[in-house]
């Protein structure tokens, strides 16, 4: 969406009474629109252009663009510098905050550094095992969990001070979010995970892979019930699966991704799985939408990144509603008036 | 022990139940720990809170122990050392993502807090970032101190 009050790119929009960020996500989630957030793959280089390359893979698809830090526990670009670039051309990222490699004192650093650089939005996580990556050899860090991280997190941002109470003059305005995988043992107890990351500071959550829809509306409505929808964002992960034999691979061999046998036979019925895998994609999109209390998905197509812009664009779900993309507001003031 | 450990969460009510009771009797002690100097006390009673929780809960002595606002279960055994509940890598078979033999010490956590009382409401307080100088030190004695001289 264009606001009224749009910033030369890669300065901060004014923040608005009651928000907490100068960011255009926080603005999407607040005008209730649907959001849309994808996931960008840190390149296993040094050079800044194989990072704008994979944004612009997103261009008026996405509202914010998520920066995994060490996903899977492998090692690629740090997501304080992709998020870096990323701000200064104007895009909007979520900075991943892992606890695994970094302790406390680093951790915090980064929050201040990363909103320094205009990162407007952090998502802190637990991080995966080092046995999952390739440095199975490093030693996992954990000074911090996702909940932990939050809590200080916010205290720099509400209170002004470290967690050590050392005071600090500028707080880092930002958009603070978790993640949370609703398909996951205690699969009952999940929705008061979330509650309590809630109270912890999140307020936005993007969940893991959801392809099991009963499930997830079992888990939105007792997100319901715990009396927290009104306070946080709630963002959907999907994805498109590739085929019928790597949608059963991720789910035996990747801990936490839950995906139902109807959802195998589909793919595994189809002449074109791929094609197949998008088309699925669409619909689970287009059905999250219509659960109360979702704010928008968070589109997760490792490898597969040019289908997140079909995947949206046939799903429908931004109604017209142009994301900010570098491109954009190049177009004449009657283009403007006429979107 | 794990298979003690699995036991204790099994029993969750009653080492919950056991623990108020032997908290009251430390609290009632308090004039003697301050006769002896909680100093002197300090180690002794971190080496026998050692051995006792060391066989119950597999408890690795963190210092500041949360076991009863975590179904029994001891957090500190998750090798991401969650203590705010499960990561999102749960097995199917409710096991470990890092360690795929053992089960995960929230499902465990959760199954123990449902036994007792009041339990859920526990498991739902965020709990702080632990201070890792107190790691080897008696949570007891901790407790103990924190009850008598922060209430008037």
């Amino acid at each position: 969406m264009i606001f009224e009050d749009e910033p030369v790119p890669g300065y901060p929009l004014p923040i608005l009474p009651g928000h907490t960020s100068p960011g255009r996500l926080e603005r999407v989630l607040r005008t209730a629109a649907f959001a849309v957030t994808t996931e960008l793959a840190p390149p296993d280089s040094a050079d800044p252009a194989d990072v704008l390359k994979r944004a612009r893979i997103f261009d008026g698809y996405v509202d914010a663009i998520n920066a995994t830090d060490g996903s899977g526990a492998n090692c690629h670009m740090s997501s304080l510098a992709v998020c870096a670039l990323l701000t200064r051309v104007g895009y909007a990222p979520v900075m991943q905050i892992s606890c695994r490699d970094k302790n406390r004192i680093a951790i915090q650093g980064d929050i201040l550094g990363g909103a320094a650089m205009g990162v407007c939005n952090m998502l802190c996580l637990t991080g995966d095992g080092v046995q999952a990556g390739d440095h199975p050899q490093a030693k996992p860090v954990f000074d911090l969990d996702a909940m932990s991280l939050l809590n200080i997190a916010r205290t720099l941002r509400d209170e002004h001070h470290f967690q050590s109470g050392r005071k600090i003059t500028y707080a880092p305005r930002v958009l603070l979010g978790a993640a949370e995988n609703p398909n996951a043992l205690p699969v009952e107890h999940r929705a008061l995970r979330l509650a309590k990351k809630v109270e912890a500071g999140a307020q936005f959550i993007q969940t893991q892979y959801c392809y099991d829809m009963p499930l997830l509306r079992t888990f939105m409505r007792a997100v319901e019930d715990l009396g927290v929808l009104d306070k946080v964002s709630i963002l959907i992960g999907v994805g498109p699966l590739r085929s019928a034999k790597a949608a059963e691979w991720m789910r035996t061999n990747v801990p936490g991704i839950h995906i139902p046998d109807a959802v195998i036979a589909r793919m595994a019925g189809a002449t074109n799985q791929a094609t197949e895998g998008r088309n699925l994609c669409v619909d689970l999109v287009q059905e999250i939408k219509t659960i109360k209390g979702v704010s928008g998905v968070h589109v997760m197509a490792y490898r597969q990144e040019e289908s997140v812009a079909e995947v949206i664009d046939r799903s429908g779900v931004l109604a017209g509603r142009p994301p900010w993309h570098p491109d954009r507001d190049q177009q004449t003031p009657a283009d403007r008036k006429a979107s | 022990m794990y298979a003690v450990r699995l036991w204790s969460v099994r029993h969750a009510r009653g080492l919950s139940r056991f623990y108020t009771w032997f908290e009251q009797l430390l609290v009632w002690k308090t004039p003697l720990y301050r006769w002896l100097g909680y100093s002197r006390i300090e180690r002794p009673t971190a080496a026998v809170e050692r051995v006792v929780k060391g066989f119950l809960f597999d408890c690795r002595m963190c210092g500041q122990c949360v076991l009863s606002s975590t179904g029994m279960s001891c957090p500190m055994n998750c090798p991401k050392q969650l203590r705010n509940g499960p990561c999102g890598g749960v097995r199917a078979n409710g096991n470990c993502e890092v360690k795929p033999e053992m089960r995960c010490v929230w499902v465990e956590g959760f199954r123990g807090a449902e036994r007792i009382p009041g339990g859920l409401e526990k498991i739902r307080v965020v709990q702080p970032a632990v201070d890792r100088r107190l790691e080897g030190s008696s949570a007891w004695l901790r407790v103990v101190r924190e009850k008598t001289e922060t209430t008037p």
